[in-house]
């Protein structure tokens, strides 16, 4: 399905501690952490961020602590799916996991600014910045990832594997 | 094949893997603490899956948000109780009664050498420094884990990283080899790879000191860090372990995608700056700056192990901290507390002016007992000092060995050892 929004674009090594601070992990309420999503990197996140919007990043998204609060905060703020020239080990688990789409194309990081309204279509993995005409392919996942990302995530794959869906 | 690619291939009933392959693997201990598995239990819950693999396998320990700071903590870690009490769960450990899980599992003999681990929080790593292979995954794959006892892993490629020599400086230590490492490889040096360790420095190394190093690896990106099987180690685990050890044998025709050399003769203590590990210098350079520390904070996963503490000690005896430094100790596990206590060192810690507590992780991730105010200096044992992870987002938390943090907080700015205690 082709969508729009608008980029968030930042550098390298956005850690979880950026994403969402332990300060706020004594919830696991997703929209209540997601109301302090990005705060130390961006304090424009949380009050201009809207449904459709896209997060975009160089390197290593996502490093450091396992917290999957992270993804969650920013799945429940709206953000559609990450783009990042890649991303930390624990960070791209968690984020399939849950049914958060990352895609890891450097091409179109290294094209895409700050507010920049990108169209897409997530299941196809396909990107166009409109600002510039250029359009990005994401590779194809993994076979055991796209068996996740097909049913929106592990939990949902476990219970089908269990006869319990 | 490498040590990862055997405990992987094991783990996973096949005679040979390779890097890429992905695998599914039996863990032997899957671990969560209070913040992330307050997630997991929310995920078992809202998904109703609530049927085990094996409840002898799955662990829970208390150590970021506890004792409970705050009605929301509270709150928060009611559900964990609620959920151990009706699953029945044998291995739940409070504050009081078991302390910082990567102190904890590896010093009371809960994961052995040999082992399989998966854990939900990203120092997991930690267990690699006796022999294991450990990785850290999220809650979700904690809830999947431990509803079916498996979980998948991509074989990783391999960075060997050999140490050789004896440092010449007295108060160099592991720390500050893998501080090394990380400002050598960089922070994403090891993204999606393992770290093997060999060498004479490696070796000659106490079990300690390899958790201390396996502990960091993640801040390198690594899934995993690994050392082989060594007098060390068993000798570490002699009383400590609750199962039979199950080591692997270094295979020499074994594989690595990158190997690095260090020779840490002339390794000084290294500081690293805010707010990257990576950023780590050399104790001479650093003490040339006269950086100003308002807290020093001896604890955390990393570098508050009995080791750790009695080296602390051993500078702090007989002295006190600096008029303007606030000092905050934490013992990584209740027993480790108490053996500090019967060894005389919290009594040290506390006459020179320290704050002591027992087993929780504190300032190392902002928790509580020890936040940092706005631009304030934190010298820190732990092993992360992003930006606001220690507290406010404009405090500066630099990081060392405990040697450096005991003698810094004498003095009242990050100083060498030996500006205390003589060459
Ligand atoms: S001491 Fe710090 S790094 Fe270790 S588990 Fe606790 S918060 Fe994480």
């Amino acid at each position: 399905m082709l969508e729009k929004g608008k980029s968030y674009r930042y550098g390298r090594d956005v850690n979880t501690d950026l994403i969402i601070p332990a300060r706020y992990m004594s919830t696991t309420d997703p929209d209540e952490l997601a109301s302090f999503c990005m705060e130390d990197i961006d304090k424009n996140f949380v009050k201009t961020v809207r449904k459709g919007d896209i997060i975009v990043a160089e390197e290593n998204f996502g490093n450091g602590s396992s917290r999957e609060h992270a993804p969650i905060a920013i799945k429940a703020s709206g953000v559609q799916c990450v783009i990042a020239k890649f991303f930390a080990r624990i960070f791209y688990r968690n984020a399939i996991n849950i049914g958060l789409p990352i895609f890891e194309i450097p091409e179109a990081v290294d094209d895409i600014q700050y507010g920049d309204i990108l169209e897409y279509d997530i299941d196809k993995g396909w990107f166009k910045n409109t600002r510039t005409g250029r359009e990005f392919q994401a590779k194809a996942f993994t076979p055991e990832v796209k068996e996740i990302f097909d049913v929106g995530g592990l939990i949902p794959l476990i219970k089908k594997q269990l006869g319990k869906a | 094949m490498n040590l990862t690619e055997q405990f992987l291939a094991r783990s996973a009933g096949k005679s040979r893997v390779s890097p890429g392959d992905i695998v599914t693997i039996k863990p032997d201990v899957m671990m969560g603490n209070d913040v992330t598995t307050a997630v997991t239990v929310r995920i078992l819950n809202e998904s109703g899956l609530d049927t085990f693999a094996d409840k002898n396998k799955m662990f829970i320990v208390m150590s970021h948000f506890v004792p409970n700071k705050d009605i929301k903590t509270s709150e928060m870690t009611q559900s964990i109780r609620k959920f151990v009490e009706k699953h029945k769960l044998p291995y739940f450990f409070e504050a009081g009664k078991g302390g910082i899980e990567h102190a904890l599992l590896p010093d009371e003999g809960y994961v052995v050498a040999g082992d399989v681990v998966v854990g939900a929080d990203s120092h997991s790593c930690t267990y690699g420094g006796i022999h294991a292979f450990a990785a850290g995954i999220g809650s979700t794959d904690l809830a999947g884990a431990w509803v079916t006892g498996k979980i998948w892993m991509r074989v990783p490629e391999t960075i060997k990283a050999a140490f050789h020599g004896i440092p010449k400086h007295p108060w160099t230590s592991a720390k500050d080899f893998v501080l090394h490492l990380i400002k050598e490889i960089g922070d994403d040096g090891a993204t999606y790879q393992a770290i093997e360790y060999h060498g004479d420095a490696i070796e000659n190394l106490t079990a300690e000191g390899k958790l201390t190093i396996a502990n960091m690896a993640i801040e390198a990106g690594a899934k995993n860090a690994i050392f082989p099987f060594d007098k060390a180690i068993e000798a570490y685990e002699k009383g400590r372990a609750r199962r039979p050890l199950n080591p692997v044998k270094v295979d020499p025709k074994a594989a690595f995608s990158r190997s690095f050399e260090w020779n840490v003769e002339d390794l000084e203590p290294q500081v690293s700056y805010p707010h990257l590990p990576s950023k780590a210098h050399p104790i001479s350079k650093v003490m040339a700056e006269k950086i100003k520390v308002d807290q020093v904070f001896i604890g955390s996963c990393t570098n508050a192990k009995i080791e750790d503490l009695r080296i602390a000690a051993k500078i702090l005896k007989g002295k006190k901290l600096a008029p303007w430094v606030r000092g905050v100790a934490i013992p990584a596990s209740q027993k480790i507390y108490l053996e500090a206590i019967q060894e005389g060192i919290v009594e040290i810690f506390a006459k020179a002016g320290f704050a002591v507590t027992g087993g929780t992780c504190g300032p190392c991730l902002g928790g509580h007992y020890g936040i940092i105010g706005p631009g304030e200096v934190m010298l820190s044992t732990s092993n992360r000092n992003f930006v606001g992870r220690t507290g406010h987002p404009k405090g500066m938390t630099y990081l060392c060995n405990p040697a450096v943090a005991a003698a810094s907080a004498v003095v009242g700015y990050i100083v060498d050892p030996c500006e205390v205690m003589g060459k």
